[in-house]
């Protein structure tokens, strides 16, 4: 059975919708970050699934790509978020305002 | 007519490869070569360039008359369309002329400067330095005389212009030598663009008429010579607030054209109005003096006017004008001179003085006069300077000439300084037969004779007084250096020595050329009485090149008695000269004070400068800092466009753009999905 390409770019949407409302809404930084993943695998999911509608690979081998960058962000994300943790015994982004007027 | 001879280029590179290596030497690497080296390297370049322009003009001589033309041309230089021009040297009879006395004369006082600088030797304050410029002059000036199109004229023109700022200014550390330079520089642009309107005005007259594939040749002298009656007759409208102009409102193109010309001649050459450049010029070293501010570079202007003759032989009116200002620069000149105390000074209005001869001359359609005139002048002139510089050498750079006086006592008659000097101011004066006498003969006869210049006779009138003057001043110099009770400071007299053998040698050099020179364009009046047929050898040679050199109609009994009233002249104001300062020591004082005005007069120099100042420069300064400078530059580009935009967008983000900056990430990142949605909105629909 194939999955109509329709369904799978509705739920890249749907996925990404759910991101972009946590990384805005959520207040601490580690669901931010995850946030951020889901965003960015609900753009791998719509990459493999036009990759495979149109029959070319590029599209996979631009989810390796996000994949690995991905990886390198939530790394040094994931620093940060252990030295303000360090720092300021906390992980809300909303005590990390200093950088303002 | 051409033949090619591709070994000419050498005699103006020489200098400039050596003015190059020295350059490179000391200016990037700053490695001041020996004095030995220098010397060898700047003077051999400038003895090896005059023996290969004795082969120029030998080989010019071999040629028949009428094809006496040697061009090389060297490389192509500005192509643009079908327009080109190029690197290009000619040799005809007035230019070997020319390059003869550069090399020649530039080699003498080469020598002489070796002497004479050695103190910035000794103290190494850049013996080299002086070299290479002198050597970037000689190879400017040799280019000048040699271009075989105005383009190349005119940078042979404009390097002279630098040399001459460079070398005026050459012991900048006295802030006043520094002025110096830059006011010659400054006047002398004024000038060169009188000098830049009419080559454009030449060319695009030339070219209007060539075929378009030939345009390029409305730059070469020859080209433009063959195609210029075809615009001789040509007339220009003037604008009509020059309607007050004689012959206006139409003038013919040729006056135009040959006006601007003269324009840049006055400034290279010094005439009035542009002539307060070269009594400053003296703080120069004096070499540079006797070289370029006497000798050759104000020449330039003369040797143009003559190169152009053609030019002039179509345009009456703009003769008029150069045979006029010549005339009224010569006599004021030498009416100034009267009471300089600087010798230098004294001898910088002479020179202004001289130089309004020759274009009185070449004003008067006396081309070969004016030449003439011009290499005798540059010998005895050139000695003068190097005498005076010999002078002020031995009383250790005093230039004074109220605090010399009696010098006979320290350095007799009969020592080189002493008696080139006299030598000198003899030639100057008109003494027969020295060369002065001859030249300023002919400069005369040629003003005589000129029909065609309104008040010639008034110009003769005028010359021959300035030769009284002339007599008066040369003498009273010479009087007031060698005789009478000395004034020198008592602290100097124990110290007074005559210069060394490479000083006096020039010296003497030029003495002889001085004396004898004046033979090779001896009057055909005077070789009618030696037996000689065909005597004025130096117009004959000149004549093919040269525009209205046709004999004079004057008899040879006339011709006679002009010269006598000329020397009658001289004669006066030498005696004038003995009375005053020879018999009569007190009476020169007596004579400033009860005519006191006019000596003022003359001691502040007809107040030209002052009134430049007031008239000019003052007004320029002071409109260049409040409306360039402080309106301008200061208000509109520093105040308005530079910091008026770093104004408004300092504003901009204290009242409101910094409430974006509220350091809270999800606002930003709001703020970016916005954007996002936006870009991509727009790229989809």
């Amino acid at each position: 059975m194939v999955i109509p390409l329709e369904h799978v770019i509705g739920l890249s949407a749907i996925l990404f919708a759910i991101g972009t409302i946590g990384a805005l809404t959520r207040r601490n930084l580690v669901v931010i970050l995850m946030s951020i993943e889901l965003m960015l695998n609900a753009v791998n999911l719509s990459f493999v699934a036009f990759a495979r509608a149109w029959g070319d690979t590029l599209g996979h081998v631009f989810v390796l790509m996000v994949i690995t960058v991905a990886a390198a962000e939530v790394a040094v994300g994931l620093g940060i978020v252990i030295s303000l943790f360090r720092n300021r015994d906390s992980v809300n982004v909303e005590d990390v305002s200093l950088l303002r007027w | 007519m051409v033949t090619d001879s591709d070994w000419l280029r050498w005699i103006p590179l020489l200098p400039l490869a050596s003015a190059a290596a020295s350059g490179i030497l000391l200016g990037l690497f700053r490695r001041p070569l020996g004095r030995g080296a220098t010397v060898v390297l700047s003077c051999g370049s400038v003895l090896v360039s005059f023996l290969l322009s004795l082969l120029a003009l030998w080989h010019l001589i071999a040629l028949p008359v009428g094809k006496r033309l040697l061009v090389d041309r060297v490389a192509p230089w500005i192509g643009a369309g079908s327009f080109s021009a190029e690197i290009s040297l000619a040799l005809d009879p007035v230019s070997a002329i020319m390059i003869l006395l550069v090399s020649g004369v530039g080699f003498l006082i080469h020598v002489y400067s070796i002497g004479y600088m050695d103190d910035d030797h000794r103290e190494d304050k850049g013996f080299q330095r002086f070299f290479c410029y002198l050597n970037l002059f000689t190879f400017s000036m040799l280019t000048l005389v040699l271009a075989d199109n105005l383009l190349l004229m005119f940078l042979g023109w404009e390097g002279v212009g630098l040399c001459s700022y460079l070398l005026i200014g050459f012991w900048f550390s006295d802030r006043w030598n520094a002025y110096c330079g830059a006011k010659a520089f400054i006047v002398n642009r004024i000038g060169d663009f009188g000098f830049l309107i009419g080559i454009f005005l030449l060319f695009t007259a030339i070219a209007g008429v060539l075929p378009a594939e030939r345009a390029n040749e409305a730059v070469v002298f020859r080209g433009i010579e063959a195609a210029f009656p075809l615009i001789a007759e040509k007339t220009v409208q003037l604008p009509h607030w020059l309607g007050f102009l004689p012959g206006a409102p139409e003038w013919k193109l040729a006056t135009l054209i040959g006006l601007c010309f003269f324009v840049g001649a006055a400034g290279k050459s010094a005439q009035i109005p542009l002539y307060v450049w070269l009594p400053d010029a003296m703080a120069g070293p004096t070499p540079v003096s006797a070289l370029i501010h006497a000798a050759t570079m104000v020449t330039a202007g003369v040797y143009m006017v003559c190169r152009l003759s053609f030019l002039y032989d179509a345009a009456p009116g703009a003769s008029a004008v150069i045979a006029w200002t010549g005339g009224i620069t010569a006599l004021l000149a030498a009416t100034i001179a009267l009471v300089q105390t600087d010798i230098k000074k004294v001898l910088a209005y002479s020179t202004v003085s001289q130089l309004g001869y020759m274009f009185l001359a070449a004003g008067c359609g006396g081309y070969t006069a004016a030449m003439f005139h011009l290499l005798t002048h540059g010998f005895f002139k050139a000695l003068l300077f190097l005498g005076a510089g010999a002078v002020i050498l031995a009383l250790h750079h005093e230039q004074n000439i109220d605090k010399m006086g009696g010098l006979t006592r320290y350095i007799p008659w009969w020592r080189p300084t002493h008696l080139c000097f006299l030598v000198g101011v003899l030639a100057i004066v008109g003494t027969p037969p020295l060369s002065g006498f001859f030249s300023k003969d002919e400069v005369l006869l040629a003003a005589w004779t000129a029909e065609r210049v309104p008040g010639h006779t008034w110009l003769w009138a005028m010359g021959v007084a300035t030769a009284g003057l002339t007599a008066f001043y040369m003498f009273r110099l010479h009087f007031r250096v060698f005789f009478g009770e000395s004034r020198i400071a008592a602290s100097l007299r124990g110290h007074i020595q005559e210069a060394t053998s490479t000083v006096t040698l020039p010296l003497v050099v030029l003495a002889v050329l001085a004396t004898v020179a004046g033979f090779a364009g001896l009057p055909q009046v005077y070789g009618d009485m030696l037996g000689i047929s065909s005597s004025n050898s130096l117009a004959n040679f000149q004549a093919p090149v040269l525009a209205g050199a046709s004999a004079h109609e004057v008899s040879h009994a006339t011709e006679l008695r002009l010269a006598l009233v000329a020397v009658g002249f001289a004669l006066a104001g030498a005696l004038t000269a003995c009375l005053l300062y020879l018999w009569r020591p007190g009476l020169p004082e007596r004579l400033a004070a009860s005519l006191s005005g006019p000596y003022r007069l003359l001691v502040d120099r007809y107040r030209v400068d002052e009134l430049y100042d007031r008239a000019i420069v003052r007004p320029l300064v002071s409109f260049s800092e409040s409306v360039l400078y402080r309106g301008i530059d200061a208000g509109l580009i520093d105040g308005v466009a530079v910091m008026g935009t770093a104004r408004t967008v300092q504003r901009l983000a204290a009242q409101g753009l910094k409430y974006a900056q509220s350091g809270l990430t999800q606002s930003y990142l709001v703020l970016m999905l916005a954007g996002a949605t936006l870009v991509v909105g727009y790229l989809l629909g």
